[in-house]
């Protein structure tokens, strides 16, 4: 048979690895700042753009998309093409993918440093990026697809069904959960409110750690760990068992986000089964991965690249198991709200995907450079450091979770809760100073990467075309008597269909019926839209992040009632564009903040605001002084009143036109209530629209009991 | 435009869950029943594949 000569191309390699390192550096140094921030307020320096609320969707968004995602577009175009003997279908395709993602990265660092979120975590890039996302991920498709259809190999290997089932699952995820209404170049509102939008918003959330962070580097890890240690994978059945059920299950289990919050029951019940589920299919590949070294513990030793794969692997094991128990209702009553979610969290953050982007740099830049790795010695050490980076970074938030869940749990004899919020977070300081200890420690181990692979990079010489050479797919070949799954496996497209139908079912049974059935959702007579002010007040709410430390959902425990005041509904939030749910408290719940015991003057908001400690000995919330010296910006409130009429807010028809004379009214009451309290201040200051919205929380509850303060 | 609320209910939801879970039963069932079936030969052939190149 003719061999045919080509080329694989390892310049899109190259380009992706560097961006892997350079972002992965970035998005660890925002993640060391705002996690020195947790102790050392002052970090953020009084300024916007470095405060914590939105820094931490820089850092989520830096390490998810930009670090995990390059490294996985790196592994994927490096393992595709040689799984398939054939060069990517386009270079144009590919280098369009691979500027298209920088650039989307940049404008999702700048805009979100600006303040402009939709408040939906890990999907809060507003809706033009959200349009040049898909447009790029379509890209990312006709290449990866184009690829196999002209492929030489005529089975399609198990990694590359991992990267068919990421492609399409995100694209399903990403068009869902970014259904939004415009009112501006740049701004928008969920199309979702309240209950419904949380559902999608999980369902997304959770997806994406399942089809973002989980299966391409599954995938990888199909191809990269046999590479390394020379052997094929343990079972190659148990990794089919893996794929199927691993995809099936995974794509139910988002509603484990919102166990215990106004969500229906049998919602929370579902994602519970299927979260218990998945540990089946989970360690199924864990142990495929951890298996396939056996006999060869050995290179373990020797190979810094094994070191790093085998410790990823393992911590993929523990998140993986970890998580189900976390979806189990008493033990989610301790962790969620807590830093035991972060802890959790980086166990996959920086165990399984640093770890796994790690192993693929040190085995991809000698291998593309013609070279052996400048200092094995120095990548040894790198992975010590991060291992104990790891250790010294999840333990403290362990510890800080259970213990700060336990202090909000506890009553005096007297039936009096034991402890003040401010006291449950600064008896855990010390916790997050271990944090950014072992952060750190992760951080200085990837500059020695950096550095020792630099220094390989230029004691060898780069290959940007590798020859290669294979036979062409025969013909009859195709005709012989073959097995179903076979018939699939050399189809494509076949299973990119199957996947979606797979992880579609899954998604349209767990939402659809939210959806559909009012009595998953009892409306509240008492619960009124938004005034024109407190909408505005909300915008600067999301702008500002407080939902990153803020909860807006009182769970039905004893203590919560107590602390917080009467349980969340879930007809109390059917305005709510987007839901405000939040999911950590680093700062006490605010649903009731309006209301009863925990309502508060408007001059101690507005003290509050300018300089927490002043009012709060010990607080860590950072200073907004700014919105003590912003103007409202009432041009855009007629857009606002009529992008939330679209949405099915009952405005009165040409309220528009008068939104902003109520919303003048309103501001002037509270300028006239800080001037009683002896400051002053103009109405049209951005303080005064929050203060507004931090006031009208819980009001909507109440109203029914106490019909005298339902005009609020 | 408005998602909120379409219908007033959907007359026996459970046949969604039901359904699906026939669909994924017999698909896994089939799929263990060909894997235990398949030739290990062929499948040791296609683990390879990485290691060819």
């Amino acid at each position: 048979m003719q061999l045919e000569k080509f080329n694989y191309d390892n310049k899109i390699v190259k380009y992706f690895a560097i961006a892997t390192a350079a972002w992965g550096i970035v998005g660890m140094l925002v993640g060391l700042l705002v996690a020195i921030q947790f102790y050392f307020p002052a970090i953020s320096f009084n300024y916007p753009g470095t405060t914590f609320g939105r820094l931490r969707p820089i850092h989520t968004n830096a390490i998810i998309f930009a670090f995990v995602g390059n490294s996985m577009f790196m592994g994927i175009y490096y393992s595709l093409q040689r799984l398939t003997k054939a060069r990517m279908f386009n270079d144009k395709l590919s280098w369009i993918h691979f500027w298209g993602w920088q650039l989307i990265i940049l404008l999702a660092a700048v805009t979100l440093f600006f303040g402009f979120t939709t408040g939906k975590e890990y999907a809060e890039l507003e809706w033009p990026i959200d349009i040049l996302i898909t447009l790029i991920w379509v890209v990312f498709g006709i290449n990866m697809f184009g690829t196999l259809i002209k492929r030489r190999e005529s089975h399609i290997y198990v990694a590359i069904w991992f990267f068919i089932a990421t492609w399409i699952t995100v694209a399903m995820l990403h068009i869902v959960n970014s259904f939004e209404l415009p009112f501006s170049w740049i701004k928008s509102y969920s199309f979702y409110a309240g209950v419904q939008d949380a559902l999608v918003q999980w369902w997304y959330g959770h997806n994406a750690v399942a089809f973002f962070l989980t299966t391409p580097i599954l995938g990888l890890m199909y191809y990269f760990l046999p590479k390394a240690a020379n052997r094929p994978v343990y079972s190659y059945r148990l990794s089919i068992i893996h794929f199927w059920a691993l995809i099936f299950l995974y794509i139910w289990a988002g509603p484990h986000h919102l166990i215990y919050t106004a969500l229906p029951d049998w919602a929370q019940s579902l994602g519970t089964v299927f979260s218990v589920m998945l540990i089946a299919p989970s360690w199924g590949g864990m142990l495929n991965g951890l298996f396939t070294l056996r006999g060869a513990w050995d290179k373990v030793r020797e190979e810094p690249v094994l070191k790093f794969f085998v410790v990823a692997v393992t911590c993929y094991g523990m998140s993986t198991f970890e998580g189900p128990m976390m979806s189990l209702k008493s033990v989610n009553a301790i962790a969620h709200f807590t830093d035991w979610i972060v802890g959790h969290v980086h166990i996959g953050g920086l165990g399984w995907n640093g770890f796994m982007a790690f192993g693929m740099l040190y085995y991809l830049v000698p291998k593309m450079w013609g070279t052996t790795l400048y200092s094995k010695k120095l990548a040894t050490n790198h992975f010590w450091l991060g291992t104990i980076g790891i250790v010294v970074y999840a333990i403290p938030l362990y510890w800080a979770g259970f213990a700060q869940a336990d202090m909000w749990k506890q009553f005096t004899d007297e039936g009096q809760l034991k402890f003040q919020f401010l006291e449950t977070v600064t008896n855990i300081i010390p916790m997050y100073i271990m944090r950014s200890i072992g952060g750190a420690l992760y951080l200085t181990g990837a500059i020695m990467m950096v550095y020792n692979l630099i220094k390989t990079a230029k004691q060898g010489s780069f290959v940007a075309n590798e020859e290669a050479e294979a036979a062409p797919i025969v013909k009859a070949d195709a005709h012989k008597k073959e097995y179903w799954h076979r018939w699939i496996e050399r189809r494509p497209v076949m299973m990119l269909v199957i996947s979606l139908v797979v992880v579609a079912i899954g998604g349209l049974i767990e939402i659809v019926p939210t959806f559909l059935i009012k009595s998953n959702i009892p409306t509240i007579t008492s619960v009124k839209p938004y005034t024109p002010l407190e909408l505005q007040g909300r915008d600067i709410y999301i702008r500002e992040g407080c939902y990153t430390c803020h909860s807006q959902m009182v769970r039905p425990f004893r203590d919560e009632v107590v602390r917080y005041g009467e349980y969340s509904k879930a007809g109390e939030f059917v305005y709510d564009h987007p839901f405000q749910w939040g999911s950590k408290r680093t700062g006490p719940d605010l649903a009731r903040e309006g209301v009863g015991r925990l309502k508060k003057s408007d001059a101690w908001h507005y003290n509050h605001m300018e300089d927490p400690r002043s009012i709060s000995p010990g607080s860590i919330m950072p200073n907004f002084p700014w919105l003590l010296e912003n103007d409202i910006d009432t041009a855009i409130t007629p857009a606002k009143i009529r992008a939330m009429q679209t949405l099915g807010v009952p405005y009165p028809e040409g309220y528009d036109k008068i939104a902003n004379k109520d919303l003048m009214t309103q501001a002037n009451g509270i300028r006239i209530s800080l001037k009683i309290d002896k400051i002053q201040t103009p109405a049209n200051k951005e303080i005064i629209a929050l203060i507004a919205y931090l006031q009208r929380l819980g009001k909507d509850i109440t109203a029914d009991k106490k019909p005298a303060t339902a005009s609020n | 435009m408005k998602f909120i609320n379409y219908l007033e209910k959907i007359s026996n939801v459970s046949i969604y869950g039901l359904t699906s879970f026939l669909i994924f039963f017999v698909f896994f069932c089939v799929m263990i029943i060909w894997l235990a079936r398949t030739d290990k030969k062929e499948l040791n052939e296609i683990s390879r594949i990485p290691l060819d190149n």
